[in-house]
């Protein structure tokens, strides 16, 4: 088990003609992905890198079966791609693209509610199942698999989460970007959720950042529903009030978002809090080990 | 981005959205100007406000009143190019290049009204509140029962009833229905079109007449919709910004600069700001926010370096890099060639980690420079915090 993908991925690529999404359609079939096509809307008909390409999202799900796409299309195409991809209804739309204004995402968010996608993202490095599967632009070789879930806003940063249990020889389940833009399609609360009834999964580590209040949010969900240990770290502690910190949904505005709140929020709810991002793993070994022994 | 408050209600008039008489004035003959063409039109007097790009403006001096035209070029000479400190501006202040020349108006009831997108809905918030004038977030913390929020349909809009009920919340009065509702429905549009983030008009006005005004105008834009509104981009005033943001804006470098002495470089917005953060936990203070993003490249690197070098407070850099895609053996020949070509003489601590790391840092000791690389990022925090002490020191000696 994981959550979100595994072996039964079908993947096409949104943007696959695209210089990232080909390198990244190449570096994820090469991690294990099936990869069966993509969609670049005027170059149906032709193949690409050995994959055929498609016009519309429909038909690409017509003619390979897929079930997850991952959009690499330009921020001022990728809200209409992501909505193209809903109503193919795709079980799972992950969005790398960086940069989609803001009122297209509301938008986008609005149609998402009636719809039986899943949108991952915007502005996210995507997911990755270790050993099964990866959809995203993370780098697959510093992962491996075991218990260890992770939900994250940030990329490098779940990178950097990653590579400190890999080398201590934890791995994981499934790695979550959720992305770091301030109207995205799954939330921490949503991640949790599934990680809380993937049987393979044994801890949980949540990475935030300031701005929005979906960690104070998805620390009353851990305190209420969470059956396993979660282990957290909040970026951008010392972040001036009023600047946007290179994520758009990271920003101290009107004196709420801080990074103070946050703690305060899931320390209170049993979270057990890194102080700094050097001990993330070692944090994850030291929770593991408590309720094994209990 | 953000504009000045008469650029934003050069875009509300456009809109229909009513605003006092008023316009720009740079140098005191135009305030006197302007001024006397309103007295003219029949203002009983006219409002001179410091445009800057901060509130908070009346307290700190940036607001006054005058009675006559020669008044107001009096209050304008000493105006321009005067430092206006609030609590918004930091202890720098702003100086004060553009003035706003308005007429006064009798007002009756000061109101408050703000639209934003609220991020756990998904969805554009209208904010009204009776408790004009005042800072908002105060309200909002001290009685939050005096805000009214109603959510709006992003496929439809601000509709009548809603903008009825905003209207009839406020107290205003039946008479004044029909322009509450053209006034409270054009500021919709205006925020929905231009790819607003933020549209304030803080004190709404009612006056003793029953016309209703902006008197004021907060309206700041979604950086990431700039693309499509060129008109809108060219109202950026970048002598509000800091010159070294501009500079990095440029080459696509997320920079903020900070107070601190320790510059840092890292790819990744919420690793960058980890970064900083543990440099506090070291004792140091972090100069600045720098993302190079997922992608750097060697030219990108040499771009930040520049940047980095040009605050004089840095006296000592980090570089902190977890290579993914980006393989860290290519990022160590960027800063080598950076190094080289800015001539650094700070010292330079690298923690650089992920794919290829080992190739990397045996470029960074077959380099010939005096690079110090960290086994981790603790250890990072640490030798540069160490490194900037130690180069303050021999800055003083």
């Amino acid at each position: 088990m994981a959550i979100l993908v595994d072996n039964n991925t079908r993947l096409i690529v949104q943007g696959l003609t695209g210089r990232e999404g080909t390198f990244h359609a190449k570096a994820c079939a090469e991690y294990g992905t099936r990869v069966v096509g993509g969609v670049t809307p005027g170059k149906g008909g032709s193949t690409h890198e050995g994959w055929p390409v498609f016009n519309t999202v429909q038909e690409a799900v017509d003619k390979t079966g897929a079930n997850t796409t991952v959009i690499f299309v330009p921020p001022a195409f990728a809200a209409d791609a992501i909505l193209e991809a809903a109503d193919a209804e795709l079980e799972l739309i992950v969005c790398i693209t960086e940069g989609i204004p803001t009122l297209d995402m509301v938008r986008a968010h609005e149609f998402l509610d009636n719809r039986r996608s899943r949108l991952i993202g915007p502005n996210c490095p995507g997911v990755i199942s270790p050993g099964k599967s990866k959809v995203g632009i993370m780098p697959g070789p510093i992962h491996r698999p075991g218990p260890v879930g992770i939900v994250s806003r940030s990329g490098t940063l779940t990178y950097e989460a990653v590579y400190q249990l890999t080398t201590r020889g934890l791995g994981q389940s499934t790695a979550v970007g959720i992305g770091g833009d301030p109207i995205i399609g799954t939330s921490f609360v949503d991640a949790l959720d599934l990680f809380n009834r993937d049987p393979e999964t044994e801890a949980v580590i949540m990475i935030g950042e300031i701005g929005g209040n979906a960690e104070e949010t998805a620390a009353a969900f851990v305190k209420a529903r969470m059956r396993k240990p979660v282990v957290g770290f909040i970026a951008g502690q010392t972040a001036p009030p009023g600047r946007r910190m290179g994520h758009a949904g990271a920003i101290i505005s009107g004196g709420k978002g801080t990074a103070a709140e946050k703690i305060q929020a899931m320390e209170a709810s049993g979270i057990r809090m890194a102080k700094s991002p050097a001990v993330i793993g070692q944090t994850v070994i030291e929770v593991l080990r408590i309720p094994a022994r209990a | 981005m953000k504009i000045h408050e008469y650029q934003a209600k050069e875009i509300l008039s456009k809109y229909g959205v009513t605003v006092p008489r008023g316009h720009v004035a740079e140098t005191g003959e135009e305030a006197e100007q302007t001024a006397r063409t309103l007295f003219e039109q029949g203002a009983k007097g006219v409002v001179v406000k410091a445009q800057i790009h901060a509130g908070g403006r009346g307290k700190g001096g940036g607001v006054k009143i005058a009675k006559s035209a020669e008044e107001a070029a009096k209050i304008a000479r000493q105006m321009l190019g005067m430092t206006l400190v609030t609590h918004q501006t930091g202890p720098e202040g702003r100086t004060v290049r553009r003035l706003l020349i308005e007429e006064t108006l009798p007002i009756d009831k000061e109101l408050y009204l703000g639209i934003l997108i609220d991020r756990s809905e998904a969805k554009p918030l209208f904010m009204a509140s009776a408790a004009g004038g005042m800072e908002i977030e105060q309200v909002a913390a001290e009685t939050p029962e005096k805000i009214l929020k109603q959510y709006i349909d992003p496929g439809m809009g601000l509709e009548p009833f809603q903008a009825r009920k905003i209207a009839f919340e406020l107290g205003l009065k039946p008479a004044q229905l029909s322009s509450a509702l053209e006034f409270l429905r054009s500021l919709y549009r205006v925020f929905a079109e231009s790819d607003a983030s933020l549209l304030e008009i803080n004190p709404f006005v009612s006056l003793s007449d029953g016309r209703l005004f902006a008197l004021d105008a907060k309206l700041n834009f979604d950086d990431n919709a700039m693309f499509r509104h060129p008109d809108l981009r060219a109202l950026r005033d970048t002598s509000e910004e800091d010159a070294l943001e501009v500079e990095a804006s440029k080459y696509s470098l997320n920079y903020i600069k900070l107070e601190g002495n320790v510059g840092c470089m890292v790819n990744g917005a919420g690793l960058a700001m980890a970064t900083m953060d543990i440099i506090k936990y070291a004792g140091g203070l972090p100069a600045n926010f720098l993302d190079v993003g997922g992608g750097a490249n060697a030219e990108q690197v040499t771009h930040a370096f520049e940047i980095l070098l040009s605050d004089k407070n840095v006296k000592a850099v980090l570089i902190n890099i977890f290579g993914g895609i980006l393989r860290v053996d290519t990022l160590a020949r960027g800063v080598v060639e950076a190094a080289h070509k800015t001539h650094i003489q700070l010292p330079i601590v690298l923690r650089l980690e992920g794919t290829n790391v080992e190739a990397g840092r045996e470029i960074l000791r077959q380099s010939g420079l005096n690079f110090i690389v960290a086994e981790n990022m603790k250890d990072a925090a640490e030798r540069v915090v160490a490194a900037a002490r130690e180069s303050e020191l021999v800055a003083r000696s």
